[in-house]
């Protein structure tokens, strides 16, 4: 069990992961916490984001006043077009994801297993109207893929787990996990921790995790 | 000379039988052609199967033909739009059929059937519910599901500017879907708020070409469905 409020903010999580992507990265950022990284760009790097209606080059959003019904980001929210930017249709979009042309896709998730597979579009509730977009081509075709979410449910219990109980957005997708709690890496051998959040121990890592955790911490670079 | 030009909306879509399939551009409210589609619900064509990639919002536009009862089957990535319980109701009372396709391989399936492609193999959905029951191969030492091009008898189209050849120019975001819909549909129907005369188009600027345009209606000033919602409008 697990305090939701220990170890990163929300904020510093999205800050730690930013300092994982190299300059230049075009990047496709989720709905929810993954949109926060954008907030948190570090000095000198530049990434360009894509937005799967079909913008490269997105932008903050707009002043209020601004705002344009036709320039929307997949979340429908009212964003920008930087200096730069290009429009295209839905096919040309999907085809710089699954065509590998994006260097790192950052979603949020409902579960991850320790092969990596992600489990974030559907509780498969009987009655529950079920609804995908673009998160399984996202998994499917771009080179990198991050999940950030909070350790455990709001109910404490594991989101990193053996197996997802939830129907799948991919199978042996994910390459790497940011939480509240630490930064964690999908190997060969399952789960592997290689970074704590200041004042958290492996075993509280370890403890909120549904798998087995190796401790890699020391070879974090 | 030709000219693709129609008067009206509802001249455009006034052969659009029971039955049919319609493609309905948009992302959202981003390109949702919506004098088009209450041409169309005021035409009354039931029974029909509507491929867009939402199901819409309040009761305007694509939510408000839904809310008609006109429409058996919905083929989409995304039927859970905020602020609206059309679909969902019509759904859950059987009405309303769904096929839930991941959003890039309802692109593709657009643009494939458009471009004369019957089917093709993507990574997308493989070992998830959504790839059940699917014909699989293994290419390059991974596996792929076949997924089938898609076409409709017509397509629902918002541009920003055509000419009477139908060459047709979009807004932003709100292109989408629009270029390869434009491609799919049997009968493809385009409004934009400025129709010009063939030539008046820069050749090298034309996004969706003329070809695959039947028809284009000047809609001078397209309603904003976000406004329409927040002034609680509901069509008819």
């Amino acid at each position: 069990m697990t305090d939701g409020a220990q170890g990163w903010t929300r904020e510093q999580m999205a800050q730690r992961l930013a300092q994982d992507i190299a300059d230049g990265s075009y990047v496709n950022l989720g709905i929810g916490i993954p949109e926060l990284i954008a907030n948190h760009v570090p000095e000198g790097r530049t990434f360009i984001y894509h937005t799967e209606n079909g913008l490269l080059g997105m932008g903050p959003a707009p002043d209020e006043g601004d705002e344009d019904p036709e320039l929307v980001n997949a979340g429908k929210k009212y964003v920008t077009a930087i200096d730069g930017a290009a429009f295209f249709h839905h096919a040309d979009s999907f085809a710089m994801i699954r065509g590998g042309h994006l260097d790192l896709s950052v979603l949020g998730a409902m579960q991850v297993s320790q092969h990596g597979d992600l489990a974030n579009w559907s509780t498969g509730k009987p009655g529950a109207i079920p609804g995908v977009g673009g998160a399984m081509d996202l998994v499917a075709g771009v080179k990198q893929v991050f999940v950030i979410t909070q350790h455990c449910t709001k109910a404490g219990e594991p989101k990193l787990v053996e197996q997802c109980a939830y129907p799948l957005t991919g199978k042996a997708v994910v390459d790497r996990i940011y939480t509240n709690l630490a930064v964690i890496e999908v190997t060969a051998d399952g789960f592997a921790c290689i970074e704590r959040a200041p004042g958290v121990a492996f075993d509280t890592v370890a403890a909120a995790t549904g798998a087995p955790l190796i401790d890699r911490c020391g070879a974090a670079s | 000379m030709i000219s693709k030009q129609v008067a009206s909306a509802a001249e455009a879509v006034a052969d659009i039988p029971d039955g049919a399939s319609i493609m309905i551009g948009g992302f959202g409210e981003a390109g949702s052609p919506i004098e088009l589609i209450h041409a169309l619900i005021d035409q009354g064509a039931k029974n029909l199967t509507v491929i867009s990639n939402n199901t819409g919002s309040g009761e305007v536009g694509l939510a408000a033909l839904l809310q008609a009862r006109r429409v058996t089957k919905v083929i989409c990535s995304f039927p859970k739009t905020a602020n609206s319980t059309v679909f969902p109701e019509l759904y859950n009372e059987g009405f309303t059929a769904l096929e839930l396709v991941p959003q890039g391989t309802l692109a593709e399936r657009i643009r494939a059937g458009g471009a004369g492609i019957p089917a093709f193999y993507t990574p997308a959905a493989v070992g998830t519910p959504l790839g059940e029951e699917k014909e699989t191969r293994v290419l390059g030492g991974r596996e792929y599901l076949l997924e089938f091009g898609l076409t409709a008898d017509f397509a629902l189209v918002k541009g920003q500017q055509a000419d009477t050849f139908g060459n047709t120019l979009y807004n932003k975001t709100a292109r989408n879907f629009g270029p390869i819909m434009a491609m799919a549909g049997a009968t493809t129907i385009v409004q934009a708020a400025n129709v010009v005369a063939a030539g008046e188009i820069d050749p090298e600027t034309v996004v969706t070409p003329g070809i695959f345009v039947d028809r284009v209606v000047h809609v001078v000033d397209p309603l904003v469905e976000s406004k329409l919602i927040a002034a609680g409008v509901s069509y008819p």
